[in-house]
């Protein structure tokens, strides 16, 4: 491999029923300010069935390029014609970085292309930079310059990693979502769009989808809201989410759950906050009857402002809590809904 | 059926993690457990033996204390142990450690390997996928049940918002989620046989078709830059009121901010 050859910052347009994912345009934000970085372009790697259309929207966040790899194969995900595109993507058009969102599809797609390339992955990034490695010089090892480091939290959150690829390439990582930044939209932006098909001949790795079963959820995406009113295990039932749902009401915010809550069926997955559901970072986070175990704090502890109430005191949750109230969460929440509609009444 | 379960020792991170001076992990001072995802892929291979019959043999990568998950899982019903240990297997990143166990899993037969989605110390997810790979044969991640019919395994696949149920040819290799099942508890009869099991002991010379430069901290492509402690924001304000007092004290603070 000869290193040099490889240009170019690349990242996966994620994309689900022909609509594009949060990840992808966070990922094209992310990846022009790398590109930026090693004077380099930004390029959208968009993989479906009939997504060409998709192209212009990648071009108005930001890409200078999109290559647009489109087969009936590719309709729904699956691992094997996926990762077949992107390999062949990697070996055609030699990026030097190639990001992929760290989702339920990511991390299943990442580390069987980085397999079949031979190179290495590092997963759920949560910071991307460009620097030396080794960070400081160290005698006898040459500093090489322009490494892409890859930071990650591991141990459910408890370290912090910075990791480099400086012997192989395209250095890979799976980025978390809702973490980088989108790039404001710009209209009418428009990118150089390259298609690309490197032919898909079904084999025994394409497993076959007998069926697609979507949750019936219209709740709002608790990765975009503003104030996510979040409960816990001492909810104590999925009937009293309704006074988490009043307050959310009241103050225009969206219910969100710990692990516990998901585990005891009380509220759907996309709903759950954590280290094994998602990572938001709301103007206001209640944690509400939630003891804050290190996995959920990863998932949370981003968030500008967090206000708890649990009855533990003792709760770990409070380590992190800019305001924490001790306190009976069933006495506390529905009096605060009531007080706030008396105040939002009177502005 | 012959059925490879992949599990991991990892520490116990629910008593909390316990730091050198340094900032580096004290594994020492940490109890260790199977891995927990690790353990719900293994309760489904002993839910499949059950059902429709089936060996199950446990592998796992690691230090020689490493035997003590194989000798629990063969406590729960697994029928053998082969643990992978050697010097220069150390250091491995997920390529390399992906390239060992596959070398491994190249002496046996199976119809279906499973591991679990990821393990609580590295949270990485990489490894199922990637000795899925390296054998060639198809990967199904994230696998919230499973079952087998002539020849295939049916799958329900998790994703965000909806699952996927999917059909693969055997053989094929699944990657478990913890909230598949709950593991069942070693019989006493189970613990005080797997005591006296064999395990077998593979080392580098038993690995097939690996090349040295695969193996170990020298054939990992990623290399880590920095470790550290994670710094964390720290407790704000904490207050224990009455009912009403709570109320004006939140209310106060939204205020303050600006959010009302």
């Amino acid at each position: 491999m000869n290193i040099q050859d490889y240009k170019g910052v690349f990242v996966f347009a994620q994309q689900v029923d022909n609509v594009l994912s949060g990840i992808a345009l966070e990922l094209v934000g992310k990846g022009k300010d790398l590109a930026k970085d090693l004077n380099t372009e930004v390029t959208a790697v968009l993989v479906g069935s009939d997504v060409k259309g998709l192209a212009d929207e990648l071009a108005e966040y930001g890409a200078d390029k999109v290559i647009v790899v489109d087969d009936p194969e590719l309709k729904e995900y699956r691992t094997e014609p996926y990762a077949h595109a992107l390999a062949s993507v990697i070996n055609e058009f030699k990026p030097e970085i190639f990001l992929v969102g760290a989702t339920a599809i990511g991390r299943d797609l990442g580390p069987r292309v980085s397999a079949r390339i031979h190179t290495g992955l590092t997963a759920d990034c949560t910071q991307l930079d460009i620097g030396d490695f080794p960070i400081n010089p160290i005698p006898g090892k040459e500093q090489l310059h322009n490494q892409l480091l890859m930071t990650r939290p591991a141990f459910g959150g408890n370290t912090i990693a910075t990791i480099a690829c400086p012997d192989f390439r395209p250095q890979m990582a799976t980025v978390r979502p809702g973490v980088m930044q989108k790039a404001p939209r710009e209209a009418g932006k428009k990118a150089n769009i390259v298609e690309f098909n490197p032919g898909f001949t079904p084999n025994d790795k394409y497993v076959e989808i007998l069926k697609v079963v979507k949750a019936v959820s219209d709740v709002a995406d608790i990765m975009d809201a503003k104030i996510l009113v979040s409960g816990g295990r001492g909810v104590g039932s999925p009937e009293n989410f309704k006074i988490l749902e009043d307050l959310a009401e009241v103050i225009g915010g969206t219910v969100s759950c710990s692990r516990a809550v998901v585990d005891a069926g009380w509220k759907p997955k996309d709903l759950q906050v954590g280290q094994t559901g998602k990572t938001v970072r709301p103007n206001v986070y209640f944690a509400i009857g939630i003891s804050g175990a290190i996995q959920h704090v990863a998932g949370m502890e981003e968030a500008d402002i967090i206000i708890a109430i649990n009855k533990d005191e003792t709760a770990p949750i409070f380590d992190v809590a800019d305001y924490g109230i001790v306190g009976d969460l069933n006495k506390i929440v529905p009096a605060l809904t009531e007080r706030l509609k008396v105040e939002l009444a009177a502005k | 059926m012959k059925i490879v379960v992949c599990v991991k020792q990892v520490p116990d991170t629910k008593g909390g993690v316990k730091f050198n001076p340094d900032g580096t992990l004290d594994r020492g001072a940490m109890l260790t457990i199977m891995n927990p995802d690790d353990k719900a892929g293994l309760e489904a291979a002993l839910r499949l033996k059950d059902q429709y019959g089936a060996e199950v043999t446990v592998v796992t990568m690691g230090l020689p204390k490493a035997e003590e998950v194989l000798r629990e899982a063969m406590a729960m019903g697994a029928d053998k142990g082969i643990l992978v240990t050697d010097r220069v297997l150390g250091g491995a990143d997920t390529w390399a450690t992906s390239q060992t166990i596959a070398g491994a899993i190249r002496n046996l037969e199976y119809d279906l390997i499973i591991t679990g989605r990821q393990a609580i110390d590295g949270d990485t997810a990489q490894v199922g996928p990637q000795i899925s790979e390296h054998l060639g044969i198809p990967v199904i991640s994230y696998a919230q049940k499973i079952e087998i019919e002539d020849g295939h395994v049916i799958v329900e696949r998790q994703y965000d918002d909806r699952y996927h149920v999917l059909k693969a040819k055997m053989p094929c290799l699944i990657t478990a989620l913890a909230e598949l099942n709950e593991p069942r508890y070693m019989t006493p009869g189970g613990i005080f046989d797997a005591y006296n099991a064999e395990i077998t002991v593979w080392g580098r010379a038993n690995l097939v078709d690996v090349d040295d430069s695969n193996l170990g901290l020298k054939g990992s492509p990623t290399q880590i830059a920095k470790a550290s402690d994670k710094v964390r924001k720290g407790a704000g304000e904490k207050v224990n009121l009455d009912p009403a007092a709570s109320v004006d004290y939140i209310v106060d603070k939204l205020k303050v901010k600006h959010v009302i």
